[in-house]
């Protein structure tokens, strides 16, 4: 493909050493002779190997757990249960103070999704462990769930987390993120058409190649070290930190390498169990999900159900953007009041759009919980606006790309959110890619610039 | 559990072990062996990061038990290149940018050299089906499809 030079010349240095060059992978040598020493390339004497009991059901109250089987099973170990984590409710996020803590480590008097780990098996062979963890016993009393957004905000729904008291995060805005910026009504009040409709996303799995794990050594320092594929170094050493109630200088977290991640791999859920491990027993500990694990327990992508209604002129000037939108955070926060915040931030879109009302929703189910994915909060967002533009442009006669030049943004326009438009570059991107596919678009368009309005 | 001994060689060394009955050649060859360029996967035959071969053929590694190899040449990547020298596969994935995470790199170069072993020049559609069986989640295929046409190339140029 070409590469036209015309764009931001004044902005542009050729004389750059390494930007335009190419110039090879420094990690691919390894990669290609098999050498990359992933986390679980580590053979050690004593290896335990964890196996996690998890809930078969989608919500329920534990009435008992009997491990007596389990525990007299050749080959096993340890077991560990709530009692042996220190710090056992935790919110991941608590970091950088998203509260509240809502989330066991090990299950305690409930199951809120289907998998939940409730009790962890060590023993001496990964044969024995998957063995034992069939003959733990747990007496469940299962209680109605809900399964779906709507089915967690219709009333008089049961109540996925006790820790949140209600089936959404509650932000210091309230009940949602919110972006307010001109005056909707108004907008809506003047337009030539209005279309809402509603998108909706299912979980996404992001499916690496190299299932979640660790692998952690004991010390004779008294120390811990952690081989981790985790894509979130500081997030796991802290995390871990509290819930084990340990010095962080106690935890050697070893990783960088990650055999695909894509978000998939940032919450902190093997390190604090397998660490814990390898402290009560005193020997390696290797916790790593089965491929199964993988697809089912692994945080996906959240669900999403997104509203968003338009008020447009027939000349294709969008006037008014209302959007309410609700993110599946499944049964625990893990990143999702992140995402739902960033959600709200990024509507309405690359759009210049005068009167905008947002409401982004983290909403609590019994599924599986959802966390980081390639820019979980605004992917599905996007989708849900482009085919929204798609069918404005359709609704008002407008070819679909020149409708889309109509409402770029451009250097100088305030954003909803009141950051004021910088470095735009829309413009010259549907440009190109006007000529590049050999779309038909006005001249007028053509001669448009991100940098300046016409007349 | 009943032990079982197997003899192979592997990447033309001789190897000799004791294994599990039952176990798979992926686990002796990254537990007992120690080479680690045999990655696992999924362990249930969907993602090819196995694959190796046995006798001149593509074997999923995590599909095929240990004792059945005996007597059997295995090869994985990690005895591809020679010394410091490259493999034509190895130095086309390296400079076509065919990896990313590096997680199917391994048994995506064995599907590849299976393929080329038996069929030096092949069609853009031979390497497609021949890493069909392979999962890579970075890199959209593209890259590793045109590395191992890069491999066929600098092949025949070698050859002649």
């Amino acid at each position: 493909m070409e590469l036209r030079k015309e764009y931001f010349a004044d902005e542009r240095k050729d004389d750059l050493k390494e930007i335009g060059q190419p110039r090879l992978r420094s990690d691919a040598l390894g990669h290609v002779t098999g050498t990359t020493t992933f986390f679980a390339d580590r053979n050690l004497p004593g290896l335990l190997h964890l196996k996690m009991v998890r809930s078969p059901h989608h919500h329920a109250r534990i009435r008992a757990i009997d491990l007596s089987e389990a525990g007299r099973h050749p080959g096993v170990v340890r077991i560990l249960t709530a009692d042996d984590v220190p710090h056992n409710v935790y919110t991941i996020l608590t970091l950088i103070q998203v509260g509240p803590e809502d989330e066991t480590v090990l299950a305690t008097d409930k199951v809120r999704w289907k998998g939940e780990a409730i009790v962890a098996i060590l023993a001496d062979s990964e044969r024995a462990a998957h063995e034992a963890a069939e003959r733990v016993k747990v007496d469940y009393e299962v209680l109605p769930a809900v399964l779906s957004i709507d089915e967690a905000l219709a009333p008089g729904a049961p109540i996925v987390n006790e820790y949140h008291g209600q089936n959404y995060y509650r932000y210091d805005s309230g009940e949602s993120r919110k972006v307010r910026f001109g005056d909707v009504e108004a907008g809506f009040a003047g337009a030539d058409h209005i279309l809402e409709q509603t998108y909706g996303s299912g979980p996404i799995e992001h499916a690496p190649t190299e299932t979640t794990g660790c692998i952690v050594v004991p010390e004779g320092s008294g120390r811990y070290t952690c081989y981790t594929n985790t894509q979130a170094m500081f997030f796991t050493l802290d995390n871990t930190s509290i819930i084990l109630q340990m010095d962080g200088a106690k935890l050697h977290m070893v990783g960088g390498t990650v055999g695909g991640g894509f978000g998939g791999k940032v919450d902190v859920i093997v390190e604090p169990i397998a660490i814990l491990g390898a402290k009560l027993t005193g020997r390696p500990v290797s916790f790593i999900y089965s491929r199964e694990e993988e697809m089912q327990i692994s945080s996906p992508r959240a669900a999403e159900k997104l509203v968003i209604k338009d008020g447009v002129m027939r000349d294709g000037r969008i006037v008014a953007r209302y959007v309410k939108a609700y993110i599946d955070a499944g049964a625990y926060s893990r990143h999702s009041p992140y995402g739902a915040q960033k959600s709200a931030a990024h509507f309405p879109g690359p759009y210049t759009v005068p009167n905008v009302w947002v409401d982004s929703h983290c909403v609590y189910t019994n599924r599986t919980p959802s966390s980081a994915m390639r820019g979980f909060g605004v992917t599905i967002g996007d989708f849900a606006l482009e085919v929204q533009m798609d069918k404005l442009a359709r609704l008002v006669g407008m070819d679909p790309l020149e409708f889309r030049f109509v409402n770029a943004y451009r250097d100088g326009d305030m954003k909803a959110h009141r950051q004021p438009t910088e470095g735009a570059a829309l413009i010259e991107c549907m440009q190109e890619a006007a000529r590049a596919s050999n779309w038909p678009v006005s001249e007028k368009y053509l001669q448009m610039s991100s940098a300046r309005r016409e007349g | 559990m009943k032990k079982v001994p197997v003899q192979f060689t592997l990447n033309g060394e001789d190897k000799a072990e004791f294994v599990e009955s039952g176990a798979t050649l992926l686990k002796a060859l990254r537990e007992k062996i120690g080479d680690t360029s045999v990655k696992a996967g999924c362990q249930q035959g969907t993602c090819g990061s196995c694959a190796v071969i046995v006798d001149g053929e593509l074997r999923l590694s995590c599909l095929t038990l240990a004792e059945r190899c005996d007597g059997a040449a295995i090869e994985t990547t990690g005895g591809l290149a020679h010394g410091e020298v490259l493999h034509p596969l190895q130095r086309a994935f390296n400079e076509g940018f065919a990896t990313q995470c590096g997680f199917c790199t391994p048994g995506m170069i064995m599907a590849a050299k299976a393929l080329l072993d038996g069929n030096p020049q092949p069609s853009r559609e031979d390497v497609v089906e021949a890493i069909s069986g392979n999962i890579c989640r970075c890199t959209g295929y593209e890259p590793i499809i045109q590395a191992i046409l890069a491999a066929a190339r600098a092949n025949s140029l070698s050859a002649a």
